[in-house]
């Protein structure tokens, strides 16, 4: 049903499919709304959820969006496996191959760790964040939560702001946004941009209050602690004074504007708890989209297969 | 392919013989009597001789590389001095620079003599370099002097660039005592700051740290400066950046002893190439854009960079079956070598077949102090016979490295080396 066998990340992905999988999620989005959230799209499908990487929400809504479409699922994750025992990333995706699985839901530090794995293994690939590469499924929740918001994507007009070039949510929201016709702008320290960024088709903004005044949405990005005051921001305060996305800054605005956080928040730091709980935010709003997107997703790649005999 | 004792007397007969020393191009035999050219000229066929047709081919000099990695001692699973002669002969090489970054590495005159003894059957020559500093620390200089005189011809910490200005000083000074090149592997490692391509365009869509040009090209800036400071002699391995191209064309108007060299990868691939997240071009440093490619090949034809090396540098498969952070830098090179530059730089570049040969061959003799002027009656012979219109591809059989990290498997290649003539060897490139 899509045009690619994998979802490896949004560079370059078509734009229909983009849009059958956003209307997909909607359909299931239903689903996630009735009393009984089960249907049995998937039934007899094996996925194995790899993460070599911490992640708590990406996991969950990746698990509870298989329970829901009734897929069997495996989890593993780099802590509990041999890969601490010095195994190759190759000999793990064979051996969990070997074991007859239909598809690979993987979370990996490496940029390009999915595609590597394309070479190892037939199963059906989905990226679910490699390092500071793409995260595409992000992404389609996030283009989701801005649909079911605006009606439309064309024309949009959102703000990302933080840390874009240690970014994977920033990369693929861009490719998404821009295939899907949105104007983004990006909004952060100098230094925390990636080279010719504005070779992807977005501008840059060093003046938080100009993208505030500019945009319909803002995708506030996580700033990793550990990157503070370690040179490459000096400190909270500072970044917060430059770039937080504080209640007195929106109300400075007067103006209407839409508020996502992909997740997990650092209150206090690049958005204000008051924000976050406030009525402009969305972001619980993408948390349900996300299972509703990746229950997309697996259903467009992973569906169709008939169990043995029926 | 095979590798072959000269044991009857050889007459290379009817093809064109290229004399880059001399830059003459004329039609002649060549007979090797005892491993030596015996005469040039034209002869009839006799019995005691072993006739190699050469017609429709050119007969040239033996190919030297100043900057190849065999891996002895310490890492013999990835290359050896026996099997990286035999890639060497694969490509036409019959003389090759091996860097001292092995385990442990070359840095005493003990570890030199150790290398010379071991490659005195080889079946070409080997020439060590010696390390610049203990254990390639950046530190203490070695021992030089002693070095020199078991045999290192040019000294390099290979890999590990020298990070401290006050080091790189030293042993620049330090060298003149024996006259010979300091190579620094020019990258800062502050600047680099962990990067895996050349940062730009492809890895911000790719998501891979970058190590942006200037890495290069202010490590180039401060070892040219200082080696005019002190007069000494620089020579630049692995130019990547048409910022580097510059600064060395700018420094060679003060100072004529400045010499670079250039990869034939660096020649061939752009970081376009990368898309594919191909750790066989994980290399350092690292494949640059475009618009470097073409410097380079322009700095080849303006004289600005004086030859083409490999960097052969062999790794295990494991290195480079694994994600691209954890793959190591290096491609293997000596075998695809020709193809290679012949492509680029003869068929797409219009260079002429002679000045490129002499890229291989009296250039780089010429930097290290070796005889350049091979075609001498009773000179050891060093030829290297070449269909230079072949195309082909380049698949693993042509591998003789021990490893196989060679991102050319399935590129094509113009141009083929068919036989290597070194030290009384001869091997035979033909694929039955």
């Amino acid at each position: 049903m899509l045009k690619n066998k994998h979802l490896l990340g949004l560079e370059g992905y078509p734009r229909e499919d983009i849009q059958t999988i956003i209307e997909t999620a909607f359909n299931f989005r239903e689903v996630l709304d009735r009393p009984i959230k089960k249907v049995p799209s998937l039934q007899g499908v094996t996925i194995v959820n790899l993460f070599f990487e911490n992640s708590t929400r990406t996991k969950i809504s990746f698990e509870l969006a298989q329970k829901r479409l009734s897929a069997d699922t495996v989890n593993f994750s780099a802590s509990s496996s041999s890969l601490k025992k010095g195994e190759s990333f190759k000999d793990t995706a064979q051996n969990i191959e070997a074991m007859k699985i239909d598809a690979v839901v993987m979370r990996h530090p490496t940029p390009g760790a999915p595609k590597h794995l394309t070479k190892f293994i037939d199963s059906v690939i989905i990226n679910a964040g490699d390092g500071t590469h793409e995260h595409p499924t992000q992404a389609i929740l996030d283009m989701m939560s801005l649909h079911e918001k605006f009606g439309k994507l064309k024309g949009l007009k959102v703000g990302i702001i933080g840390d874009i070039k240690h970014s994977r949510v920033a990369l693929s929201n861009i490719y998404g946004l821009k295939i899907m016709g949105a104007k983004v702008t990006l909004c952060g320290p100098p230094n925390l941009m990636p080279k010719n960024i504005e070779e992807l088709g977005v501008n840059y903004s060093k003046d938080v209050d100009q993208v505030i005044e500019w945009a319909d949405a803002l995708n506030v990005l996580r700033i990793q602690r550990e990157r503070m005051g370690r040179g490459l921001v000096p400190s909270i305060r500072e970044y917060r004074s430059f770039f937080g996305i504080t209640s007195e800054r929106l109300k400075k605005h007067m103006k209407e504007i839409v508020i996502m956080h992909p997740g997990p928040m650092n209150r206090g730091v690049e958005i204000d708890g008051e924000v976050a709980d406030g009525d402009k935010a969305i972001i619980l709003d993408q948390v349900l989209n996300g299972v509703a997107s990746r229950m997309a997703i697996l259903y467009l790649l992973c569906g169709g297969k008939k169990v043995e005999g029926e | 392919m095979s590798l072959e004792k000269i044991t009857k007397n050889l007459m290379l007969k009817g093809g064109t013989l290229i004399d880059p020393h001399n830059e003459k191009t004329y039609n002649a035999d060549v007979l090797i009597k005892d491993g030596k050219i015996h005469e040039i000229g034209r002869f009839e066929k006799s019995e005691s001789c072993e006739i190699i047709d050469c017609m429709g081919k050119v007969i040239t000099h033996g190919f030297c590389d100043l900057h190849v990695h065999f891996r002895e001692p310490g890492r013999e699973d990835k290359e050896t001095l026996k099997t990286g002669s035999l890639a060497a002969m694969a490509g036409g090489f019959t003389r090759v620079c091996v860097m001292p970054n092995t385990n442990p590495p070359l840095d005493t005159p003990e570890s030199i003599h150790f290398i010379k003894k071991k490659a005195e059957d080889a079946p070409i020559y080997i020439h060590p370099i010696g390390a610049v500093s203990k254990g390639q620390d950046g530190k203490d200089i070695t021992e030089m002097g002693l070095m020199h005189k078991e045999g290192a011809v040019a000294f390099s910490d290979d890999g590990l660039p020298i990070q401290d200005g006050g080091i790189m000083r030293i042993a620049l000074e330090y060298s003149k005592l024996i006259g010979v090149p300091v190579i620094n592997h020019a990258e800062d490692e502050c600047l680099r700051d962990g990067g895996h391509m050349h940062e730009g365009t492809v890895s911000t869509h790719l998501g891979l740290a970058g190590n942006p040009d200037l890495a290069e090209s202010t490590m180039v800036h401060r070892d040219l400066e200082l080696a005019k400071y002190v007069d000494a002699r620089i020579h630049v391995p692995h130019v990547s950046s048409a910022k580097a191209v510059d600064l060395i064309r700018d420094m060679k108007k003060h100072k004529d002893d400045v010499t670079a060299e250039v990869t034939p990868h660096h020649l061939f691939f752009n970081d376009e190439d990368l898309r594919s997240y191909d750790t066989n071009l994980k290399v350092g440093p690292p494949i640059r854009t475009e618009n470097d490619r073409i410097a380079l090949i322009a700095a080849l034809k303006d004289g600005t960079i004086d030859c083409i090396a490999t960097d052969h540098a062999p790794h295990t498969i494991e290195n480079k079956e694994t994600t691209f952070d954890l793959a190591t830098f290096g491609m293997i090179g000596l075998e695809s070598c020709f193809g290679v530059v012949n492509k680029i730089m003869c068929k797409e570049s219009e260079m002429d077949l002679i000045k490129l040969i002499s890229l291989l061959t009296c250039s780089p003799r010429k930097i290290m102090g070796f005889e350049p002027d091979l075609f001498v009656k009773g000179t050891s012979a060093e030829i290297t016979i070449i269909d230079t219109e072949e195309d082909w591809i380049f698949s693993k059989e042509h591998i003789k490295s021990r490893s196989i990290n060679s991102p050319y498997i399935g590129k094509k290649m113009f141009g083929k080396v068919l036989y290597t003539i070194s030290r009384s060897h001869i091997f035979k490139n033909i694929i039955n």
